[in-house]
């Protein structure tokens, strides 16, 4: 037996990843419902901050500022730690997928705000005041004339940072979250072979390598021009 | 039920975990001492074979960026970790961190210098090679510090997100800050030693968010 053979013996055995195939799919399935529930509500927040930050109304970009900070600073896993192991004492015990999930959204929305703000000082003022001077009320001016030129040179970054933390649904494992990850290392502790585990890095390749793709598709396809 | 300082501030405890945790905090500052100058001299060798004019250089290493970009790191560590040793090959946490980290970061990194290098105008390149600058100086001493201005924010913001990924080493047993703050937690039934760390965590790192927030205004208004 050569080298390739003992290799592919121990990390491809097609019978033992067969026969864990069916649990590896359903943590496929977890992590991307859990994935689109934090790119959905992340994103959301995200841009509802960006906004209630355009008011200019001081006391309110302050508390946005601190919030932004805070989860640019922390770790997410810490966050989700903090969510999972300390909550409970506090009386509220999220289960692990609402911990990971409410954790990712947080830190995936001060992110998006701190983005889509950028995006919206870039529109210069002359816009704002030329759609205002036409009549156009605070809200028509947002909706219609600065975010759509906001959003164009926020999509880079923006989809960027969203694989970025959508990878993050890994961390779910250590909060008891059946997704990939999970799956593949339970099923890697009874079958005493690592192949559950090559299937599960296939499946995140299968899963993020398109929206990589995307992603840099979306980079040429919105770049400045100059 | 006990009160809300009592549970989540309290200081008796806090203070009990405190050597602990700031040995912990030492071997993240160890880690992040080690993981980020390796990630840096790995994108910098990815950036610059990067401008190889053949296409079956450039090729892989987009497919190796892009690769690691859609892999997330805390399965590449649990796959060096907790799968190697099928293999026979036994490596520490340790080495599984700084293995993963060097393969995750340095495409990253690679990816954010090559945009940097690309960013300045190729009559640097040759301006300066016509003044007779050899080409390994001419990128040194005329392209790399354009481009390192030109991408400061990414990088600096890369360095951050480097710094907070060490927390996923806690994964693999290693003692960093997380890490010890889990055991403290274990061990004082009281969540006190991880909202201290989360505090450890923030004053080591709001510096540098509103530092990378300055940058990233700086460089919309410059535009």
């Amino acid at each position: 037996m050569n080298a390739w053979d003992r290799f592919a013996a121990t990390f491809l055995d097609t019978d033992v990843m067969a026969r864990y195939l069916p649990d590896i799919a359903a943590g496929f399935a977890t992590t991307v419902w859990l994935a689109l529930l934090v790119v959905l509500a992340g994103l959301a927040l995200g841009l509802a901050l960006a906004l209630l930050r355009s008011l200019r109304f001081r006391p309110l970009s302050a508390l946005i500022v601190l919030h932004v900070d805070l989860f640019r600073a922390l770790p997410p896993l810490v966050v989700i730690v903090l969510l999972y192991f300390a909550m409970p004492n506090a009386g509220w015990s999220p289960s692990g997928f609402v911990a990971t999930w409410l954790a990712l959204t947080l830190v995936l929305s001060a992110f998006a705000e701190e983005i889509f703000w950028g995006g919206i000082l870039s529109v210069p003022k002359g816009q704002w005041e030329a759609a205002r001077s036409t009549g156009l009320g605070f809200l028509a001016t947002l909706t219609w004339v600065v975010l759509p030129q906001a959003i164009r040179v926020t999509i880079p970054p923006l989809t960027n940072r969203t694989i970025a933390i959508t990878k993050g649904t890994a961390l779910g494992s250590v909060v008891a979250v059946s997704e990939i990850l999970a799956s593949a290392q339970t099923a890697v502790s009874f079958s005493f072979n690592p192949s559950p585990l090559t299937l599960g890095a296939a499946a995140y390749v299968v899963l993020f390598f398109p929206v990589v793709l995307f992603g840099r598709w979306v980079e040429t396809r919105f770049a400045w021009k100059r | 039920m006990p009160g809300f300082v009592e549970t989540f501030f309290n200081l008796e405890i806090m203070r009990a975990a405190l050597p602990y945790l700031l040995q912990g905090l030492g071997t993240t500052l160890l880690l992040v001492l080690l993981v980020v100058p390796l990630g840096i001299a790995g994108g910098l060798a990815v950036a610059l074979l990067y401008r190889s004019p053949r296409r079956r250089v450039r090729w892989p290493l987009i497919l190796y960026v892009d690769f690691f970009r859609a892999f997330p790191p805390l399965v590449l560590l649990i796959f060096l970790y907790a799968g190697l040793p099928f293999a026979g090959i036994e490596i520490g946490a340790f080495t599984a961190v700084a293995i993963g980290f060097f393969l995750n970061n340095s495409a990253y990194y690679g990816e954010v210098l090559r945009a940097g290098i690309e960013s300045v105008p190729r009559g640097q390149w040759e301006a300066a090679r016509s003044t007779g600058l050899s080409a390994p100086r001419a990128m040194l001493w005329v392209v790399l510090p354009q481009a390192v201005r030109n991408v400061l924010p990414d990088l600096v913001g890369n360095t951050l997100e480097v710094v907070k990924l060490t927390s996923l080493a806690s994964v693999v047993a290693l003692p960093e800050l997380l890490f010890a703050a889990r055991q403290a937690q274990s061990l004082t039934y009281n969540p006190s030693p991880i909202v201290l760390a989360a505090i450890i965590y923030l004053v080591l790192l709001w510096p540098f968010v509103r530092l990378l927030s300055r940058l990233e205004h700086r460089m919309l208004v410059s535009r």
